[in-house]
């Protein structure tokens, strides 16, 4: 903990109770809640900390970098008389800082007098403007059938040793605001990049920083990193910081921004760590009763406004623990975010990239940015199909697997090929291909072609007399 | 108006221990710290009290004083209402938008209904009247169109000794003047409510209309009755939103409060700026013209997010007392009882399942006991049908919100995840659903139809748990292996899941079906079963029949016929005769 500046407020020598990273200080008066700390240490050495609680003549502090080499004796600590603020710049953009906002790139200070609270503040709903506008990433299963939209959030859910930084990365590079099919392709405005680390190996990190550098991005992205082994108790600010610096990019300089969030379940760990030194009562898998709004005072902190040209759009990436999507962090997840993008293990080994499993994946606003003037007039039905052929592929995979292919009806055995051709040609792709609206849904059709059409009852018949390809003799 | 009552000795996230006087009653609304944030008194032991705070206590100090106000926290009930969009605590939205731009700030205090704005009031008691509690004083026009009743606070009663001409008037411009005893009462359209108190009604009467959604799974297999009270539980990405939404666009009721509870702020943008653009088939007017907005999204302070239920129920009592059918969608419960578990948890009660409070069945018991249809003060009848969403961690229903809802609901629901996976909306599960008003609206459904509704209903049923029945023999032999009558049902309870379950909300025919399209739905599908039966049993092929050109018609009819063309069902029909006719001919022999 370098270069903290010191500023005013009362001092107090005090410290009764030091346990895990929360500590209490007695003795001092008119202390705030949620008040920033700057404790000394006997050696002179200078940690910020966070007021968890306040009661008459004491308050429990949260220390940032945690309390190693804390001494009940030596240490004071100073009460700021704020909550905690960093400062906000478009010069930000381009550097890296550490998981409380403060520069570890070796750069100065970034140059601003405009500080702003990391604990944001709830949008108005009457305020928001609902997203419509479409994301268009290249990506087959994100365009195509769960898409993204400016102002979302959309999480990737996976798991350990599946490949979300590189899809995460190639949805970073790719991302241009989406054009209605057939129209020409111009330069589209590029995103502001925000990055929070929370909690990953310095491998990912790095690996964020090498591939935004290849595709240039790099003077465009401000890189909030709070690795593995950086103190876990900043975690919970790290996401904030990020957030403050995205809302101010967006809402007061009307700049679109990316947010990428990861490791979310570090974050949630990290969470579950401090509330468990201070005794509260926990709910599921020893996470705190009040995890779900905790969430939500990020995630929420999503969308675009009225006052402002300038949108904020969420990918927070988030392990799943066994692979467990009912874990409490995916579960509340998946209840504030507005759909998810889930990767699968099996597709995984099959060599699919991204192995996007695309039956519990979902895009909620999707429908609200997709189909005429947008992207396609046929697009949501086309989406539909595709989707109930996947799910029925399903059911006969099952049945094959007990009574064999060969005994399968016709009908079943187009499914069958429907569903490997699916896997194959349109859920994967390469790491560097870039899709348009079109080709995406050119290849959905020349998948349903493979049906029969009295199968595909989710289109209507104009858009099979259109789009079908297929040599059906059955109707 | 207010006095300092304590000090605050104590704070930790919305909840905030104070020390002073001891004439602070239990419930009673305070105002905290130099901002004056709104609380509530949740604790009182000596002259010590517990308080939550409605708003964000970030920079609060101990030693910061806390005023009491003498009043439980009640909601402002009057003309202006309807369309208005407020917070868990009924402070407006637009106008602290307005006052302090897109955030929301700490301690914005706004009058809930407007002050100034005139309403056309209609007097309809005289000088000499003897009048009660509850009854119709006037009527001001709320909207162009909807009659605001305005009625007598539910505790007075008196002589009325004067009444203002016909005219335009304010919400505190005079209106009557009232004897009481001794004393001389001012009435005016506002008045004030307690928010935890249900207001009084005569009697419930039976519940045996149902709440009309348009919606085919509900209306045709599982009804909800109006005043009657139904769950939606489903683990997320499953719909429950998204149905909810649909009841309040097409449910036939003539006020509709809508609770964003802990949900998202895109999702209650999407309802303002949609619903003054949809059309209410019935009056023809936008949906925003019967609608109350109460929107305390997911990272609004929590304990406003507890509040929001009990200010929307009361909200929906008060124009049950009018006389109207009104439907309360509150979306979600389980972010209600995480608020209850939160405050519990920093009060450090002693938690019962999974660190929810022993009181959570008790207080869902109180919400949804106050759904009804009812006979009110002034002998109108009006009723509040409630729909509750749960969200159960990892959509596992026995979860306590999900056992303890079941308990006090008569309708429920079952999202299921495989079918939205399979994008099969509405993903209500048909098996693990259930509606206990089906006897008590089969009588409504041959008066409106003529038709036996809840015999149609329930063959349907039969054939779908038959197909469930089926399909696990299928998974582990095959199609081919069943008898081709059982196929048959196969083919049928197609039709029913792709024709006539399936909706779908964004397509403009398909979105909302009248009943008389639902009932001839289903007639046609029976009627499809029964001729197929027949022809199968004389041993014709299954594929025969799952080739029939009219097959794909049927599956269709749900958007390609509207809801004014019925005529078209006996076309289809007629196709079926003739189709199968032929098939029947040549199996004869």
């Amino acid at each position: 903990m370098s270069n903290v500046t010191v500023q005013g407020g009362q001092e107090v020598v005090g410290v009764s109770r030091i346990e895990g990273p929360i500590m209490v200080v007695e003795g001092g008066t008119n202390v705030s809640y949620d008040e920033v700390v700057e404790i000394k240490d006997a050696r002179g050495n200078l940690r910020r900390g966070r007021v968890l609680e306040v009661g008459e003549g004491f308050a429990v502090v949260q220390v940032f970098a945690g309390s190693t080499g804390l001494s009940i004796d030596g240490t004071s600590v100073r009460f700021l008389g704020t909550t905690l603020h960093i400062p906000v710049a478009e010069e930000m953009l381009g550097r890296i800082f550490d998981g409380l906002g403060t520069p570890i790139d070796g750069g100065p200070e970034p140059l601003t007098d405009r500080y702003a609270d990391v604990n944001g503040q709830p949008i108005n709903p009457t305020a928001r403007i609902y997203p419509r506008d479409y994301i268009q990433t290249g990506i087959s299963t994100i365009d195509g059938v769960n898409t993204l939209l400016r102002g979302q959030k959309l999480p990737l859910f996976s798991g350990a040793g599946m490949p979300h930084d590189q899809l995460a990365a190639q949805i970073v590079r790719q991302a241009t605001l989406g054009k209605e099919a057939g129209a020409p392709q111009t330069e589209g405005e590029e995103f502001a990049i925000v990055f929070a680390a929370m909690g990953v190996k310095n491998d990912v990190a790095d690996y964020f920083r090498r591939s935004f550098t290849e595709s240039g991005a790099l003077t465009r992205v401000a890189m909030f990193l709070n690795l593995a082994d950086d103190p876990p108790v900043e975690r919970v600010v790290t996401p904030r910081a990020a957030l403050t610096l995205a809302e101010y990019l967006a809402y007061e300089r009307d700049m679109h921004v990316l947010v990428v969030l990861t490791d979310m379940t570090n974050y949630g760990e990290a969470l579950r760590q401090i509330s468990n030194v201070r005794g509260e009562v926990p709910s599921r898998k020893g996470y705190p009763g009040y995890l779900y709004s905790d969430l939500a005072s990020l995630y929420e902190r999503t969308g675009r406004i009225r006052t402002s040209k300038g949108s904020i759009t969420q990918i927070p990436i988030l392990t799943m623990p066994n692979d467990d999507i009912t874990h409490p962090m995916p579960d509340l997840t998946g209840y504030i975010t507005e759909g998810q993008i889930v990767l699968g293990r099996e597709l995984n080994f099959a060599g699919v990239y991204p192995p996007v499993a695309v039956l519990p994946s979902l895009s909620r606003l999707m429908k609200d940015g997709i189909g005429k003037g947008r992207t396609r007039d046929d697009h949501p039905r086309w989406g539909a199909q595709l989707y109930a052929g996947y799910a029925k592929t399903q059911d006969v995979r099952a049945l094959a697997s007990v009574i064999g292919e060969e005994e399968l009806s016709e009908v079943d055995q187009k499914y069958l090929k429907f569903g490997r051709a699916f896997e194959r040609e349109f859920v994967n792709q390469s790491f560097t291909e870039n899709r348009t609206i079109e080709r995406t849904l050119e290849i959905g059709w020349k998948l349903l072609s493979m049906l029969p059409k009295s199968e595909l009852t989710r289109v209507n018949l104009d858009e099979i007399e259109k789009y079908y390809k297929g040599d059906d003799a059955t109707n | 108006m207010s006095n300092e009552v304590g000090k605050i000795t104590w704070i930790s996230g919305p909840v905030v221990r104070a020390r002073g006087s001891k004439n602070v009653g239990m419930l009673e609304l305070v105002e905290v710290g130099e901002d004056r944030l709104v609380g509530e008194v949740i604790g009182l032991k000596g002259d010590q009290m517990t308080v939550q705070v409605y708003e964000e206590t970030a920079g609060m100090q101990t030693g910061a004083p806390i005023y009491g106000t003498g009043l439980p926290l009640s909601v402002e009930l009057g003309p202006g209402l309807i369309q208005s969009i407020y917070d868990g605590v009924q402070r407006p939205l637009p106008l602290i938008e307005e006052a302090m731009g897109s955030f929301i700030n700490r301690g914005a205090r706004f009058d809930s209904i407007n002050r100034e704005k005139k309403w056309k009031y209609t007097p309809k008691v005289k000088v000499g009247d003897e009048v009660k509690g509850g009854v119709i004083l006037g009527v001001a026009m709320e909207t162009d169109t909807f009659e605001h009743r305005v009625m007598l606070n539910p505790d007075d009663s008196g002589t009325i000794t004067w009444v203002a001409a016909a005219g335009e008037y304010t919400v505190t411009d005079p209106i009557a003047k009232l004897k009481m005893g001794k004393e001389e009462k001012t009435i005016t359209m506002l008045q004030r409510w307690p928010v935890r108190r249900a207001r009084p009604f005569v009697n419930r009467r039976g519940a045996n209309i149902p709440l009309i959604t348009g919606q085919r799974i509900l209306d045709t297999f599982f009804p909800v009755a109006k005043g009657g009270a139904a769950g939606i539980p489903g683990p997320f990405g499953s719909g429950k939103t998204v149905t909810q939404h649909s009841i309040a666009k097409w449910a036939d009721a003539e006020v509709i409060v809508y609770i964003g509870c802990g949900e998202r702020g895109n999702e209650m943008t999407e309802v303002l700026q949609e619903f003054p653009h949809l059309i209410d088939p019935r009056s023809g007017r936008p949906l925003m013209e019967r609608t109350v907005l109460i929107a305390n999204t997911s990272n609004m302070p929590v304990a406003a997010r507890e509040a929001s239920i009990y200010t929307g129920i009361t909200i929906a009592e008060y124009y049950r007392d009018m006389g109207y059918h009104v439907a309360l969608m509150a979306d979600s419960t389980s972010r209600w009882a995480e608020a209850l578990r939160e405050v519990s948890g920093r009060l450090e009660e002693m938690p019962a399942e999974e660190g929810y409070p022993a009181y959570l069945a008790g207080r869902l018991a109180e919400f949804y006991e106050r759904a009804g249809y009812v006979n009110n003060l002034n002998g109108s009848q009006g009723s509040v049908s409630i729909v509750g969403a749960v969200s159960p961690p990892g959509g596992d229903f026995s979860e306590p919100v999900t056992q303890h809802t079941k308990r006090f609901i008569r309708c429920f629901w079952a999202l299921d995840k495989s079918l939205a996976s399979a994008r099969h909306f509405p993903a209500i599960n048909w098996l693990d659903s259930y509606s206990e008003y089906l006897e008590d609206v089969g009588g409504w459904w041959r008066e409106q139809t003529g038709k036996d509704w809840l015999g149609m209903r329930n063959r349907a049923m039969e054939l779908l748990s038959e197909e469930s029945r089926l399909s696990q023999i299928v998974k582990l032999v095959g199609p081919d292996a069943l008898p081709f009558t059982e196929r048959m049902v196969l083919e049928t309870t197609r039709l029913i899941r792709e024709g006539i379950l399936q909706q779908n909300a964004t397509e403009a025919v398909d979105a909302y079906s009248s009943i008389e399209k639902q009932i001839r739905m289903l007639e046609l599908v029976l009627y499809f079963h029964e001729r197929g039966m027949a022809i199968v049993k004389r041993g014709a092929p299954i594929n025969l029949i799952h080739d029939l050109p009219v097959v794909d018609r049927i599956i269709r009819a749900k958007s390609t016929v509207t809801n004014e063309e019925l005529h078209k069902f006996e076309e289809i029909q007629k196709e079926i005769d003739d189709q199968m006719g032929q098939l029947d001919a040549e199996y004869r022999s």
